[in-house]
């Protein structure tokens, strides 16, 4: 038997990456911050809860239409804590960066951070950078932790859906995944394709504000729609039923992922978010979202069900269904 | 998008189904060809619809899901050489060999890099004149012509280090092992669309002329889906066995002559070993002479004995003989993390797709 | 077995073309299918067009399936 290494898969936000999770990392750390294994870690202490989470970026190419590894290394974060109801308020940034690498790209990655940031009212408190030889880096990686205070009377946890409830997502599937894959050497297109990386919590905050009893919310980044609601399927031990013809996908999402034989409920997503809520709040949300500009495309996707648990059933166009199974290994472009 | 989203119609799909339920009145079994409908009627959850005396079975046309050990093991013996990199679909990166996988090689530090098209790897080689650039010459017959473009232009070019691994496979004579083999009741055929739009429909007549069995060349949208399974139905009812195309808009009789002319220019038929059915005869291709330099057999490489899983049924379920359900490693040690054979792995392959669908 | 899609040529440079996709462009190559012209739609396998596609025998289809499931 030869010894088993680490594979690409293994970081794609599929099951490898949750078996590399549960099998490896976990048994070891288990502690009740942790183990609900939600965007941030809720840390309570007398004066309420703060959230922590932290992650870490690698992205290629750095600079992509509608972004760069710098914002998504704040949207990232900043949207962790959101998703289980914090305000983000500090980030700490650290930079890996490979000897050679040229100051002025640098310099643009630096005020990207400080745009964003700023835009979402967030300030980076601390940070580190270190230098690695030629080779032991490519280019930049960049890890960021946040902190934000837990708004009290909200409680979201992937562990809270209630058979009933209504799904609802913010606006179209894979423009992040297809815009940094429409760069990339060898898949080359043009066209409009812009990346949907953007700081989510001024609309978590605006969908708070209108309903407190949102059970869960999550950003369905690597892994896409169809392995996070996997997730929370597992987590709240409960079914779900998805409509296929009520799913955003732009045109030309549509157009590469036939060509190319990926499917957009697993293309990753840096600005959208996922919220299931009590089905009697969800025509508000819905249009509270709609009202702002990150969820103008809001639409409500499916239903929390009795039947099915663990599982998520896609309604298909033409009346039929199937099973959304969770993102398996990496998706390859391919022919056939 | 044009030619895609009127073929998606749920009101136009549900008076197919309406008419196939009208129209059917036995028990029968049709055998989609290719993996392409496979995923396309899984995907749309068009089992489920179909009456229950209309079963569809999965044949062997998924071209990583046939693909020898052989191959495999070639391509991987070829990656660990020096100065040597492999230019690949994305499909081939996670099949496994005897003992390993591209994808393992490439985590290993090999040079594999993933391409879209064969002229990618020609642009590939330019750019790494010190070293080797080996294509994995992997598809049916819709790939082929576009091999063969690759082919001539580095012959064009002078190219001197581009080098293709042929494991390409033509459809109907194998389709003919199948019916010769009689191992399977098939009472009709849904033929693959695009392998058509190169072949046409003449290379199909013996299914009808000489086995009696009707078949349709089928598109795959869910309403060309529908259609092609609702027009097998007729000729059955019917008693008829004719070869029609239900993929109007892109299949004509003759096919493609500009591509199959490129094919003849490079290639011969030549028997070829498909995993599970053997060597068949015709079933492949060879370089013609003035070719033959390019071919990445020439590299002399040890490659390692090939092992396959005692237990795995990939060869019996590309044949339609064994329903994955059938496999005692189906989803206990075979799934797609731990695929024991391609069949599992090849996103049109029958085990991964029950395993996702199903 | 083969993934193919439709894509509209928009632009011709000898045998490379341009083809829309949904909205996005991609380069392709006319070297199997070489008699195409601006505005018609080919089928698009790993990067080749490798056949027109055929608008009058889809909107015939199309109707006939519409009259089909009317019926
Ligand atoms: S389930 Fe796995 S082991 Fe069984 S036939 Fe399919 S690929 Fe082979």
């Amino acid at each position: 038997m030869s010894e088993e290494k680490i594979l690409l898969a293994h970081g794609s936000g599929g099951k490898l990456s949750h078996d590399l999770i549960k099998q490896i990392i976990l048994p070891q750390f288990l502690n009740p911050s942790l183990e609900p294994l939600d965007d941030s870690a809720k840390i309570n202490n007398q004066e309420g809860s703060i959230a922590l989470t932290t992650d870490s970026y690698v992205v290629n190419p750095l600079f992509f239409p509608g972004g760069d590894i710098g914002k998504l290394a704040v949207c990232g974060t900043v949207n962790d804590l959101s998703m289980i109801g914090a305000t983000p308020s500090y980030l700490s940034l650290s930079l890996i960066v490979e000897e050679g690498f040229s100051i002025d790209l640098l310099k643009r990655i630096i005020s990207s951070i400080h745009e964003v940031a700023e835009e979402a009212g967030v300030n980076i408190a601390t940070g580190d950078t270190k230098v690695v030889e030629h080779g032991a880096a490519d280019q930049l990686f960049i890890n960021t932790a946040g902190i934000g205070w837990i708004r009290p009377g909200i409680n979201l946890s992937g562990k809270n859906a209630k058979p009933g409830d209504s799904i609802l997502l913010s606006g179209h599937l894979g423009d992040h995944e297809m815009a940094v894959l429409s760069q990339r050497e060898g898949f080359k297109f043009q066209g409009d394709l812009i990346s949907d990386c953007a700081p989510l919590n001024n609309l978590v905050e605006k969908m708070l504000d209108a309903c407190s009893s949102v059970r869960c919310m999550r950003d369905p980044t690597r892994g896409g729609l169809a392995t996070t609601l996997n997730e929370i399927a597992l987590m709240s031990n409960v079914g779900m039923v998805i409509e296929e013809e009520k799913l955003p996908v732009r045109e030309s999402v549509k157009g590469i992922c036939e060509l190319l034989g990926l499917d957009p409920l697993y293309l990753a997503n840096e600005g959208k978010l996922i919220a299931i809520v009590p089905s009697d709040e969800a025509d508000r949300l819905l249009k509270v979202m709609k009202n702002h500009p990150w969820g103008r495309d809001a639409q409500m996707i499916g239903k929390v069900t009795e039947e099915n648990r663990k599982k998520v059933v896609l309604h298909t166009l033409i009346g039929g269904h199937r099973i959304l199974d969770m993102l398996t290994g990496g998706q390859y472009p391919r022919i056939c | 998008m044009k030619f895609i989203d009127e073929f998606r119609d749920k009101g136009i799909a549900e008076g197919l189904i309406r008419k196939i339920r009208q129209t059917s009145t036995r028990p029968i079994q049709l055998m989609e060809v290719c993996g392409t409908h496979t995923v396309s009627i899984f995907g749309y959850g068009i089992r489920g619809i179909l009456p229950e005396q209309i079963r569809l079975i999965s044949g062997p046309g998924c071209p990583v899901c046939v693909a020898p050990n052989e191959d495999i093991d070639l391509a991987i013996a070829l990656s660990r050489q020096k100065d040597v990199i492999i230019t690949t679909f994305g499909d081939m990166m996670r099949v496994p060999g005897s003992t390993s996988s591209l994808q393992k090689e490439k985590a290993e530090g090999r040079d594999i890099r993933v391409i879209y098209s064969s002229l990618e790897a020609l642009k590939i080689a330019k750019e790494h004149p010190e070293k080797s650039v080996v294509f994995l010459a992997i598809g049916f017959e819709t790939t082929s012509p576009t091999i063969a473009v690759a082919i001539l232009q580095t012959k064009d070019e002078k190219l001197q280090n581009l080098f293709f691994l042929n494991s390409q496979k033509r459809v109907p004579p194998a389709l003919l092992v199948l019916l010769q083999s009689n191992q399977v009741r098939i009472d009709g055929f849904i033929l693959p669309g695009h392998v058509s739009t190169i072949i046409g429909r003449k290379p199909y007549q013996f299914i009808a002329e000489e086995f009696g069995r009707p078949a349709v060349i089928t598109g795959f949208e869910p309403l060309d889906n529908l259609q092609g399974i609702w027009m097998l139905i007729k000729q059955i009812e019917e008693n008829l066995a004719d070869v029609e195309i239900q993929y109007r808009r892109s299949v004509h009789e003759e096919g493609n002559p500009v591509a199959l002319k490129k094919i003849d220019e490079v290639f011969e038929k030549d028997e070829s070993r498909w995993r599970g059915l053997g060597l068949i005869p015709d079933t492949g291709y060879r370089f013609k002479d003035p070719y033959e330099e390019m071919d990445a057999c020439n590299f002399n490489v040890e490659i390692e004995p090939t092992k396959e899983h005692p237990e795995c049924l990939c060869g019996a379920v590309l044949q339609g003989i064994k329903s994955p359900l059938e496999c005692h490693l189906f989803k206990k040690i075979c799934h797609p993390e731990n695929p024991m054979g391609p069949c599992m792995v090849s996103i049109e392959g029958t085990c991964h797709t029950y395993f996702k669908f199903a | 077995m083969c993934l193919s899609v439709p894509g509209k040529i928009l632009k011709i440079e000898k045998s490379r073309a341009h083809a829309d996709v949904g909205g996005f462009l991609r380069e392709i190559s006319l070297d199997l299918c070489p008699n195409v012209s601006i505005g018609e739609y080919v089928l698009i396998h790993a990067g080749f067009a490798i056949q027109k596609v055929d608008e009058k025998e889809a909107e015939e289809s199309l109707a006939l399936l519409l009259r089909m499931a009317e019926t």
